[in-house]
């Protein structure tokens, strides 16, 4: 074809260099691209902020646990699952999280809304020993969560980190990670701070006297899905 | 590397043409089917391209010739059903409790969408078909804390308890002993009478524990413990209880109440499917 033979690349060094260049760069411009031209794709809706310092170690907790081997947090625009677990997910939803937790195994439930859906309590009880609520469930207990100490000392470096990809935290929230993460610790705590700079964040009731590992968690699981309101989005907007 | 196609003698194939050393290769190209079989996977590929969102460009990504969109696709199946359901939902919401009962076929309705309501929103934490755990009311029996007339079940339901919701449902229970209120010795009294009152063999010092109970508790819990729903008080002279029939029980609670929390559905769910979850709860064996 075009004069070119198989016989031209075998025989000139150089033209098998150029010729591999050319054919590895199709494949890399066509996943590379998207990610330059995320901006375009993710939908502008308020109220998606970044995590808390108590929800962000959470997150790094249901991650480490592998929580997204039986849970995937991603409802599909499909009928039923809307029907089932709310307003479809969008992109601009999951867009500080790196990496996201869409998952693909749905052993349990998808959990991309379950903020709110139960009370603190249940949470903690659940997570424990989910048996005890749940006859049937098949989710190991996790109750040894509740008594392994969360480590944040470390916080701030956790979210310069995010940052570094992409994540908007401020000096102020990074200045004030610890205490906003020891607001949402305690139930006894003045968190108006953590709810200027983390709307909607929920204070978990800590059992313990120190900040553990389950607090972190339930933090994080409440906050599912509860950042947007679809009430008072433009739904068409989304549909495009 | 001499260039010569040549018949191979012993396979009676042709050679590529290329010799290294003395050694030749056969041409064995791809059977015909496959190559167009792929031919044809690519000019699919690319008419799917063509009709559907594809590419993304710098200013958004490519729609595609036929404008399909899964989440316009989406709306339009959720509407669907809801244009199907409309009819009963739209009366479950206008009638009230009495009109629905009358009409049986309605009620059905109703109590099927509660009850697949509840089991997905409700039963993880009532248990299956009501059954309550510790910490949890049971919904099937006659004891309630806040209600088990059809307007109070809704109430309930719609805004909570103890919730975020401004219209939820709140009391709060005095820590009686962390606070001091109640020395040790007066806390182990009022066990003592309310033991009784669950039908367990009073203590010794019941009768100063019913003093100190008229004094403290009973402007909440009843003067005889029979509770007090306007104030969410639970009953105490009952064998149903929130957390725990026993002595201990008893104790924990006066020294450091737990209080818990209901979510409010509001948010999550439409007024009608709220109402059909009331007809459904109150159905249970317990409703007033
Ligand atoms: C072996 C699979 C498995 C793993 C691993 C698992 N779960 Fe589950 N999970 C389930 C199943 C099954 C259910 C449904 C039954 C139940 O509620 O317990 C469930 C239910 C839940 C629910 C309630 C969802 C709802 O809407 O009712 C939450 C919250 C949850 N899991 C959180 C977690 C977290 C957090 C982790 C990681 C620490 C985790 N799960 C790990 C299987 C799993």
């Amino acid at each position: 074809m075009f004069g070119i033979k198989q016989e031209t690349f075998e025989k000139n060094t150089l033209a098998l260099l150029v010729g591999t260049l050319v054919v590895v760069a199709i494949g890399g411009i066509i996943e590379v691209v998207p990610v330059f031209t995320i901006e375009t794709t993710v939908e502008h809706v308020r109220g998606v902020r970044p995590y808390s310092p108590l929800e962000l170690r959470g997150r790094d907790i249901y991650v480490r646990e592998g929580c997204y081997l039986c849970h995937s947090q991603q409802i599909r625009a499909l009928r039923d699952e809307v029907e089932r677990y709310g307003h479809y997910s969008i992109a601009a939803e999951s867009m500080y999280d790196h990496p996201f937790q869409w998952g693909s195994k749905r052993i349990g439930p998808d959990l991309a809304r379950v903020g709110g859906k139960y009370s603190n309590d249940w949470q903690y009880g659940h997570l424990m020993a989910p048996r005890e609520l749940v006859p049937q469930s098949l989710m190991p207990n996790y109750a040894f969560l509740a008594e392994t100490p969360l480590e944040y000392d470390d916080i701030a470096l956790r979210m310069r980190a995010n940052r570094a990809v992409g994540v908007p935290y401020t000096d102020e929230q990074i200045a004030a990670a610890k205490d906003d993460l020891i607001a949402q610790a305690d139930a006894n705590e003045d968190n108006a701070n953590l709810l200027k700079r983390y709307p909607k964040a929920v204070t978990v009731s800590g059992h313990a006297r120190q900040v553990t590992e389950l607090d972190a968690l339930v933090a994080y699981l409440q906050v599912l899905g509860t950042m947007v309101n679809f009430a008072d989005t433009n739904t068409e907007r989304l549909a495009q | 590397m001499p260039t010569k196609v040549e018949k191979d003698s012993v396979s009676g194939r042709l050679t590529t043409g290329h010799e290294w050393d003395g050694l030749k290769e056969l041409n064995t190209p791809l059977p015909k089917w496959w190559l167009y079989v792929f031919l044809a996977c690519v000019v699919f590929a690319a008419g799917q391209m063509l009709l559907y969102p594809s590419v993304p460009f710098f200013t958004g990504y490519f729609p595609g010739l036929l404008g399909y969109s899964q989440r316009v696709e989406v709306d339009r199946a959720v509407q669907a059903v809801a244009q199907q359901r409309a009819e009963t939902v739209n009366r479950i919401g206008a009638l009230s409790f009495e009109q629905i009962r009358a009409d049986p076929p309605l009620l059905n309705a109703a109590l099927s969408i509660g009850r697949i309501t509840f089991a997905e929103n409700c039963q993880p934490c009532h248990g299956t078909e009501g059954t309550g755990r510790p910490g949890y009311p049971a919904l099937g029996d006659d004891v309630w804390i806040w209600g088990g007339s059809l307007a109070a079940i809704q109430q309930t339901i719609t805004h909570g308890v103890r919730s975020e919701d401004k219209d939820t449902r709140t009391s709060a229970m005095p820590a009686f002993g962390a606070l001091g209120s109640l020395k040790p010795a007066e806390m182990e009294a009022v066990a003592d009478y309310v033991q009784g009152l669950f039908g367990l063999p009073p203590g010794k010092n019941a009768a100063e524990g019913q003093k100190l109970f008229v004094d403290n508790c009973a402007s909440c819990h009843g003067d005889k413990g029979q509770g007090n729903q306007e104030l969410g008080g639970p009953p105490l002279a009952s064998r149903v209880h929130l957390y725990g029939g026993d002595r201990a029980a008893i104790l924990a609670q006066i020294n450091q109440p737990k209080h818990g929390v209901m979510p409010a559905w509001n948010a999550r769910l439409s007024a009608p499917i709220i109402k059909s979850l009331t007809l459904y709860v109150h159905s249970l064996g317990g409703g007033q």
